[in-house]
């Protein structure tokens, strides 16, 4: 049973970041169908610009904030200069587009940064706390607790305000959305903007725990795209129960068939369902026009 | 495109060009496979590399472990690629869009993690060596044959490729991609049609692989990587999607740039990434659809 306690609490706490990138990808697709292969790079611009601006002097509290901004703007440049100027063409070249921003990010990093691992303390410091015979760190704590924070904040933002209710009417039709006075392509910068958000504040909570470098994106955004496909693309609940989902089988995997083979356990798993649902857990059924 | 292929070599003054220009073709022929799939169909396919794998390790494990001379491990590689694509494309091709796409991906990914973890046979993360292919009682070496062979490879998969988009096949593939639905209700057999082109193109990544194993003499499981994947669906997007020239065109940018970028050292990745973004905002159909309208029109 301790065992069992301890994968549990080390595949949510991973889980946990999977569904905030998965978060991510949900916004971006919803409000412009694309798919954005940056995402993973927006949570290695939070660790990473946190870690440095520590280095420089800055207080942490306020470097991760400055951390978050600076990505935000990342987000918003990605959306003006790349993802706007193509609107209109298929998903596959936004999704090459989204790519080629991937390379880039990583390739920057890699100058204004360095290529070394990096890491912070964390924000609770202490031992790990012992629960039922297994033991969780507090930064893990720290993790969930986030999470559990931005779904309010997203859910509240989407549900309770004006901007978040045009949100909606966009992902549901642009083209009805733009007819009722709705500028959907600040909406989707908006979105790209949130997204970045997300994706910092996923950075800055894993840190302490993972460890950041220039190149940890690219396995974050894969992940946080299957998790997202498993969940059923476009369903926030679905992002995030995928998330958590991936977090905890690999950790399950790992625990009890075979580490090397932790993620082949999940991409096996995530095929199984796929096949047997092929909408994804939480996705809607859509009715294709001929 | 023979024209190329014979031309080329006397603007080259080192065994390195051919090096490179063979590697060109390699990947020119794995993206005409996925552009089969991708551009005529409309599937994508984000497992591709995974193919290519096969190919590469059949050609490395059958004469190092099981005595199988390398041309018959090279043909079994292909047939095993096709095996493969059969029994895993029946399901999977059933998804559509993302879905399809992260099913492959997860097929390629399965790929590499074995190739990675059975380190008895496949030297595991390191990679193993891969015995020279010997064709006649004598074995090949040296970039400038395997230029003649892969570039002679590369215009018969052209060929055939081209041929197949002009058969009964190619038009149910279009029809497909343009309206699955209106496809089935025209007599179409969209699941086998979608399957007959998996296997097609799982074949050409497969031969690919196997060249690209012999070509370096070496191998290692990234040939079968997540970014290998990635790296052909771009090729085949960047030179545009639906163009056998095309793939020609976006495998020789994607090849070619990073062995001339490496000059910038550290910023090689920023220009690399500038240039994918640039050619897909301004040449959103890809590099050869947009140029052939372009000249079409000062025509007209």
């Amino acid at each position: 049973m301790p065992e069992f306690l301890q994968f549990a609490f080390s595949g949510l706490t991973v889980g946990a970041v999977y569904a905030l990138v998965a978060l991510g990808f949900t916004l971006i697709y919803n409000a412009s169908d694309v798919i954005n292969f940056a995402q993973g790079e927006f949570v290695m611009l939070g660790g990473m610009a946190t870690v440095f601006l520590g280095l420089a002097g800055v207080p942490l509290p306020l470097a991760a904030c400055l951390a978050i901004v600076a990505t935000v703007a990342v987000g918003l440049a990605l959306h003006r200069f790349a993802i706007e100027p193509a609107r209109g063409a298929g998903a596959v070249v936004l999704i090459i587009i989204t790519i080629g921003a991937s390379i880039f990010l990583r390739g920057a990093a890699q100058v204004v940064f360095d290529k070394r691992f990096h890491s912070l303390p964390p924000w609770i410091g202490g031992d790990a706390i012992r629960v039922g015979g297994a033991t969780i760190l507090p930064q893990s704590l720290v993790v969930l607790g986030g999470v559990v924070v931005i779904v309010v904040l997203l859910w509240a933002f989407i549900e309770r305000t004006l901007i978040g209710k045009a949100m909606v009417a966009t992902a549901a039709n642009e083209l009805a959305a733009r007819l009722v006075g709705i500028d959907t392509r600040r909406i989707v910068g908006l979105s790209f903007a949130i997204s970045a958000a997300i994706g910092a504040v996923a950075g800055i909570l894993i840190t302490p725990i993972t460890l950041t470098s220039y190149d940890v994106g690219t396995l974050l955004a894969l992940k946080g795209f299957a998790a997202a496909m498993l969940g059923g693309i476009g369903s926030a609940v679905g992002a995030v129960v995928g998330g958590l989902l991936l977090g905890l089988l690999e950790a399950f995997a790992a625990g009890y068939v075979s580490s090397q083979y932790k993620d082949a356990v999940a991409f096996l798993v995530i095929l199984i369902v796929l096949l047997a649902i092929p909408r994804g857990l939480f996705g809607r059924a859509s009715v294709e026009r001929v | 495109m023979a024209a190329i292929v014979v031309l080329l070599p006397l603007f080259f003054s080192s065994a390195y060009y051919y090096r490179v220009a063979a590697l060109v073709f390699v990947f020119a022929l794995a993206s005409i496979g996925l552009n089969l799939l991708m551009g005529f169909a409309g599937q994508v396919s984000l497992g591709h590399a995974g193919f290519m794998g096969i190919g590469a390790y059949a050609v490395a494990i059958g004469p190092t472990h099981l005595g199988v001379a390398s041309w018959l491990s090279f043909v079994i590689g292909a047939v095993l690629s096709a095996l493969v694509a059969f029994v895993v494309g029946r399901p999977i091709l059933r998804l559509k869009g993302y879905y399809l796409a992260v099913a492959t991906l997860g097929f390629g990914l399965l790929l590499a993690i074995v190739f990675t973890n059975e380190a008895r046979f496949t030297g595991g993360p390191d990679g193993m060596a891969v015995p020279r292919l010997v064709l006649f009682g004598s074995s090949v070496w040296g970039a400038q044959s395997w230029y003649w062979i892969i570039a002679a490879s590369f215009l018969v998969g052209a060929v055939l490729a081209l041929n197949l988009i002009e058969s009964p096949t190619g038009r149910a593939l279009r029809a497909i991609h343009d309206s699955e639905v209106a496809a089935r209700v025209l007599g179409v057999d969209v699941a086998k049609a979608k399957l007959a082109v998996f296997v097609v193109s799982a074949i050409y990544a497969s031969v690919a692989g196997s060249y690209l194993a012999l070509l370096n003499g070496h191998i290692t499981p990234d040939v079968s990587g997540f970014l290998r994947s990635i790296e052909l669906v771009a090729m085949v997007v960047l030179g545009g999607m639906g163009s056998i020239a095309g793939s020609l065109v976006g495998a020789a940018l994607l090849v070619v740039l990073p062995q001339t970028l490496t000059f910038l050292h550290d910023y090689e990745h920023i220009a690399l990434g500038l240039i994918v973004m640039a050619v897909m905002v301004f040449l959103r159909a890809g590099i050869v659809p947009t140029l052939a309208r372009a000249l079409d029109l000062r025509r007209a």
